[in-house]
């Protein structure tokens, strides 16, 4: 399709518009309000006890989910790319549930299964452990919306890539274990780093299946982005002042993450 | 080593690519799976890799049987048709590989590359990345990589299929070469006749999942055993009936009593080689391939009426 210059120019100048109104200006608002009063108050909200505690809980959660759904991911990937198993295909489905499914709606199955009346639930509390409205159930909640990231986007590596290489290292005598680490995961690692990175921006992001199973209780059970929710659903000038610190730090968070996305973007197709 | 096939039978769901296949690789011997795209050439190679599993029968290396060995228990180099360079090392760690998984003492690896870089003449890319060389040198790294475990069998599946007309036939000569002075058991796979003539000091022509005649490449360009043999391994023209080689047609201007008339449809000019294609009086097709000399001495034209014979003691089918 040939576009004229001027199509061309307007189509952007609606892109960027478009862009700034719903991302770039609501951004801008945030910082803008974060830093009004001076850099010393920003930082100050940033430090309060349930800022701080929500940094680490949002951390915590990503530094457990994030590797577990990594490892998974990759061992999905190559059971569906390499598998000759009958199952594969309703594994294939099934690993798109997180993606179809709404977030809220994963939340509250988990309180039927691993609450107090749930199925596992149960044994949990007769062993003292509190999975739901508790950083366990957080973390699993963070499991499962971010469960997809990985395998996707490491499938279709495997698939470009070919078995090839994998069964010549198998004629020079390497194990499949040797043959996944000499040769697997070197040509698929752009790969696994891109979903890492979605992973990630998924993990810390998450709101809607945390809300359901944390308890919301600023210092224990609010990530980041609750106490984002929490603190801009009251009133009061203190807690919008509040709000609008803890959202920066997430989009600094965010913008890492990007930053790691722009940068692999370019290896991850050459890879391809 | 000495590989034994063993009436194997191979199929994938509902293709047979392989049926009650029996045949003797003898101990250093280069020998050619020959056939089209489909005889299960391929398959072949690759059960006795053990990159695939039969359906049924055996195979022998060295005497002994390897049907339910894996691959890595095999000792086999195997050379694939598009490389299978490790993509993320160097030419150096490439070849390396198979020592290093055998956890060889780092001088001895370091002693054996460096031989193998100076036989397979890479020593000045040793660095390189795989995707920095040419095609030639990719395949002589995989080669390399192949011969670096002492393999007690070579076996190659169209290592020269995806290169140019002149690496091609540069890389053969060398692969000759190479198994003349070092004597390993060689399997080669190809599609390519000549290839398979040049190279190989046995040839098995293969045809719809099984071997159609086993024999040194004089042996079945000679005597092919089937019509398919003779057709595979060369031209043939169809003349009263027989399956005959056009250059063992003979054309005269002047008329025989055993010869065959036919007007000559076209004359064409292949530099050393002059093809004369005729057509025969049940309006049949027919070639004669004649040197330049000859042609010119008959001085034969398109409409001409001709003479043709072909030999007595030619070893004809009739089909």
């Amino acid at each position: 399709m040939r576009i004229s210059r001027r199509a061309t120019l307007s189509l952007r100048a609606l892109a960027l518009l478009y862009l700034t109104l719903l991302l770039l200006l609501p951004l801008a608002v945030v910082f803008a309000r974060t830093f009004e009063h001076g850099l010393a108050v920003a930082w100050t909200w940033m430090t309060t006890p349930a800022a701080i505690s929500a940094f680490w809980l949002t951390v915590l959660v990503a530094v457990i989910a994030v590797p577990l759904n990594t490892i998974f991911g990759v061992g999905c990937a190559l059971v569906l790319v390499r598998g000759r198993g009958r199952g594969r295909p309703l594994l294939d489905a099934l690993l798109d549930l997180p993606f179809l499914v709404s977030p809220v709606m994963v939340g509250l199955s988990l309180i039927l299964v691993y609450g107090e009346q749930g199925w596992f639930g149960k044994w949990f509390v007769s062993q003292g452990i509190s999975i739901i409205y508790a950083v366990p159930g957080i973390v699993i909640a963070t499991i499962f919306v971010s469960l997809p990231f990985v395998v996707r986007e490491v499938a279709p590596v495997l698939i470009e890539v070919g078995d090839t290489q994998e069964q010549a290292a198998a004629t020079l005598g390497a194990s499949s274990w040797q043959t996944f680490w000499r040769v697997t995961l070197p040509s698929i690692r752009w790969g696994v780093a891109y979903g890492v990175v979605l992973t990630t921006a998924r993990a810390l992001g998450e709101i809607g299946a945390v809300l359901v199973v944390s308890s919301n209780v600023a210092g224990s059970t609010l990530t980041l982005p609750l106490l984002v929710y929490q603190r801009s659903s009251q009133i009061g000038a203190q807690s919008i002042t509040s709000a609008y610190a803890a959202a920066t730090e997430l989009a600094v968070m965010s913008l890492v993450v990007l930053l790691a996305m722009t940068l692999l973007g370019p290896r991850r197709r050459e890879a391809q | 080593m000495r590989i034994d096939v063993q009436a194997v039978t191979k199929s994938f769901g509902d293709f047979r690519a392989l049926h009650d296949v029996t045949l003797v690789v003898p101990q250093g011997s280069l020998t050619a799976l020959l056939g089209p795209s489909g005889s299960g050439k391929s398959t072949l190679l690759r059960i006795i890799a053990g990159l695939e599993t039969p359906d049924s029968g055996s195979v022998l290396i060295a005497g002994n049987d390897v049907t339910a060995a894996r691959v890595q228990e095999r000792c086999i180099g195997f050379v694939f048709q598009h490389y299978a360079a490790f993509a993320h090392m160097s030419v150096c760690e490439n070849i390396a590989f198979g020592l290093r998984i055998r956890k060889r003492p780092k001088a001895e690896v370091r002693e054996r590359v460096d031989e193998l870089l100076a036989l397979v003449g890479l020593t000045k890319w040793a660095q390189q990345r795989p995707d920095q060389l040419s095609g030639g040198q990719r395949q002589r790294m995989a080669l390399a990589r192949a011969l670096a475990v002492s393999p007690q069998v070579l076996l190659l599946d169209e290592p020269f299929g995806a290169l140019d007309a002149n690496v091609r036939t540069e890389l053969r000569r060398w692969l000759r070469r190479l198994h003349d002075e070092q004597h390993v058991t060689t399997v080669l796979v190809t599609h390519d006749q000549e290839e398979a003539m040049d190279v190989a000091d046995t040839i098995a022509v293969m045809n719809t999942a099984e071997i159609e005649q086993v024999g040194s490449p004089r042996d079945v360009y000679d005597r092919p055993a089937t019509e398919f043999v003779m057709g595979f391994l060369g031209p043939v023209s169809r003349i009263d009936g027989r399956l005959v080689r056009p250059h063992d047609v003979t054309v005269s201007p002047l008329p025989r009593s055993d010869a065959i008339e036919a007007v000559v449809s076209r004359v064409v000019h292949l530099g050393f080689e002059v093809r004369i294609e005729l057509e025969l009086p049940g309006g049949e097709a027919a070639r004669a391939q004649l040197t330049r000399a000859q042609a010119d001495e008959l001085g034969i034209e398109p409409e001409d009426i001709v003479y043709v014979k072909y030999p007595a003691a030619q070893v004809a089918l009739t089909a």
